[in-house]
């Protein structure tokens, strides 16, 4: 009975539990609810994903109103996974939050903070589960304005000029989402984006159409934070509490993949976007630039989070480069890589979160000797590192050989060079980790540290295995990402 | 066809563009804000637009009226204007603390500040907040 609400309850749970966490006022209290409340939801997407994939495309009518009049939520493989991606890393930031937020934010904040993250869940869950484009619209803001309040939240007065900054520049870009889906409107009069794409092959050289193309690219592209709309993202992820860091460089662009790839290929269809609108003759440029240049500046950054959010800029680019290509195996790098640099970007923040508990400094210096007295984590970050680089038997390299077959099948080849190029500087700030913590001596002054405690080591660990794991078995990763591929090029099984 | 039936249209764009001008232009947080406030507007006048048919009422279910305009977008535009007040509510108090902390509201300032804190040794650690927290107490009130 129940388990015919499942996609419902995905995004209703959370909504729910968010006001009951201000309600226990207790820091512990909120801490252990909010985190049952995330392995709830995990267990509800591994069984909605495990459907998926035997039976096809779930569709759950809200309140019982068949679509195109009621709101659908549509689940098939490509976000059924991207679901999975989510809330198997609120699961593991949200047990490792307790001693991190607790150094890092005030206690009577404590329950208040479990709330805001409940909710940018929420909307997160939303955004993916739902089949209909005014409700995308409604769960990004749910979601970036719960973000602006956990970047607020962050120890340093930067914080809240960041969050300020990353609130103009998120507002802008829903704006522009929901001009285009005023204009979509117009032209079509619906509202859900299985019917939208019908009308929308049936008519596609209105002029509102291609506008609205045009806004709703813009808007999701400030969200996925792709060169050179990504202004907002170092600071943000830069002063944010360690936690929130880890949570949100490992989902909330990852959703903001997912929205481009349900746009370009779903509601305006294949055919639409790169035949009609020049959207590979944009989209690739840009994502080599945020390649080359998220990667380049990242060298040059003395501070952790800063250096690993600019790397964040050149991933992104490797994700929007994957779409760009529409084909079968950009697609599958694109979509492989969404679980991939979620798994290894999470790791890193989280591994950076438990240097700041320990060192309460996370300046390139605050490193050194630290590969001795912090092995745990240190291991941690450097896998996680090579992660980037795209090492062989780490997921990087899966994503990134996809991404490759992918430029030479379209016979790119400055592409692969580039893609290659991009992994070259990747091993420079990497580098650049690994030596200041394994080939330079502890400043003399430098009080003794200790490992990071085991609340916060398990989760980083959780995801740095994950990440080997299917670096080299990817049967899963891999035949999921395909399977979703084929379906969002067009073809008809699930 | 002429400039007139489409002058709603007209005045969407031209408030979206003041609304985005002021935003980029003003360095100040507060008129950033506002500006933010007015280009959310525009969009909703442009829905509002979308739905309204000439000659028709308000959507009732009665035998006496048969013309009514589309009230999807107007319900549409009622969440949105839900939304545009929340984020218009999280940024003044983003702008509040941001002028307890600063003690200024003005963007090349705040900046400014942060350069030279860069400068002088910034841990990002708490303490650096402390000798800003008092004078921002008084004007926060208007």
């Amino acid at each position: 009975m129940i388990s015919q609400h499942l996609p419902v309850l995905l995004v209703a749970l959370p909504l729910i539990a968010a006001p009951i966490c201000v309600l226990l006022r207790r820091p512990a209290l909120a801490w252990s609810f909010a985190t049952l409340v995330s392995w709830a939801l995990l267990a509800i997407s591994i069984l909605l994903l495990i459907r998926v994939l035997e039976e096809g495309i779930i569709s759950y009518h809200l309140g019982g109103w068949a679509p195109p009049f009621g709101i659908e939520y549509r689940l098939d493989a490509v976000n059924g996974f991207v679901l999975l991606v989510i809330t198997a890393v609120a699961a593991v930031v949200l047990p490792y939050a307790r001693l991190s937020v607790a150094s890092e934010i005030a206690a009577p904040r404590h329950n208040l903070f479990y709330a805001v993250f409940l909710l940018a869940l929420t909307g997160l869950l939303g955004i993916t589960a739902t089949g209909d484009i005014f409700n995308i619209y409604v769960f990004m803001e749910i979601s970036s304005l719960a973000s602006y309040v956990l970047i607020a939240l962050g120890p340093s007065r930067r914080a809240r000029a960041a969050a300020f900054q990353y609130l103009i520049m998120g507002t802008i870009g829903a704006t522009f989402l929901l001009i285009g889906i005023g204009l979509l409107y117009m032209m079509t009069g619906t509202l859900n984006l299985a019917d939208l794409s019908v009308r929308i092959a049936d008519a596609p050289d209105m002029r509102p159409i291609h506008a609205a193309f045009a806004f709703i690219t813009i808007g999701v592209l400030i969200k996925l934070a792709l060169f050179p709309l990504h202004l907002w993202l170092p600071n943000a992820y830069t002063y944010a509490p360690s936690a929130v860091s880890a949570f949100l460089a490992a989902s909330a662009t990852k959703v903001g993949a997912y929205v481009l790839l349900r746009f370009v290929f779903t509601l305006f269809g294949q055919e639409f976007s790169f035949e009609r609108m020049p959207l590979m003759e944009i989209l690739m440029p840009l994502s080599l630039i945020a390649i080359l240049v998220g990667s380049g500046v990242a060298i040059f950054q003395t501070d952790l989070k800063r250096l690993f959010a600019y790397s964040s800029i050149g991933q992104i680019g490797y994700l929007a480069l994957g779409v760009s290509f529409a084909s079968t195996s950009g697609l599958t790098g694109a979509i492989v890589h969404i679980f991939n640099h979620a798994m290894m970007k999470g790791g890193i923040f989280l591994a950076l979160g438990c240097i700041m508990y320990r060192t309460g400094a996370l300046e390139l210096s605050a490193l050194n000797g630290l590969g001795r007295r912090m092995p745990f984590t240190m291991a941690a970050l450097v896998i996680g590192g090579l992660g980037l680089v795209g090492i062989p038997a780490t997921s990087g390299f899966v994503s990134k050989w996809y991404l490759l077959q992918a430029a030479l099948e379209a016979d790119l080849w400055p592409v692969a060079v580039i893609i290659l190029l991009g992994s070259l500087l990747a091993l420079v700030y990497v580098g650049r980790v690994i030596e200041a913590a394994y080939f330079r001596a502890p400043a003399s002054d430098a009080p003794a540290q200790q490992e990071a405690p085991w609340q916060m080591l398990a989760p980083t660990w959780i995801l740095i295995a994950a990440s080997l794991y299917f670096g080299v078995h990817t049967e899963i990763t891999v035949g999921v990402a395909e399977r979703a591929a084929h379906m969002l090029l067009g073809g008809s099984e699930s | 066809m002429d400039f007139f039936t489409h002058i709603n249209y007209w005045a969407a764009i031209a408030l979206a563009a003041i609304g985005l001008y002021a935003v980029v232009a003003r360095a100040n947080l507060i008129k950033k804000l506002i500006g933010l406030s007015l280009f959310q507007t525009a969009v909703f006048l442009l829905f509002i637009t979308i739905g309204k048919v000439s000659g028709g009422t308000a959507p009732i279910m009665d035998a006496a009226y048969t013309l009514y305009s589309n009230p999807l977008p107007h319900v549409l535009i009622l969440t949105a204007i839900v939304v545009s007040v929340s984020t218009l509510a999280v940024g003044l108090a983003l702008a509040i603390a941001i002028k307890r902390e600063y003690g200024t509201v003005e963007e090349d300032e705040i900046n400014a500040s942060n350069s030279a804190t860069d400068n002088a040794t910034d841990n990002a650690s708490n303490s650096a907040t402390d000798n800003a927290t008092d004078n921002a107490s008084g004007p926060n009130t208007t």
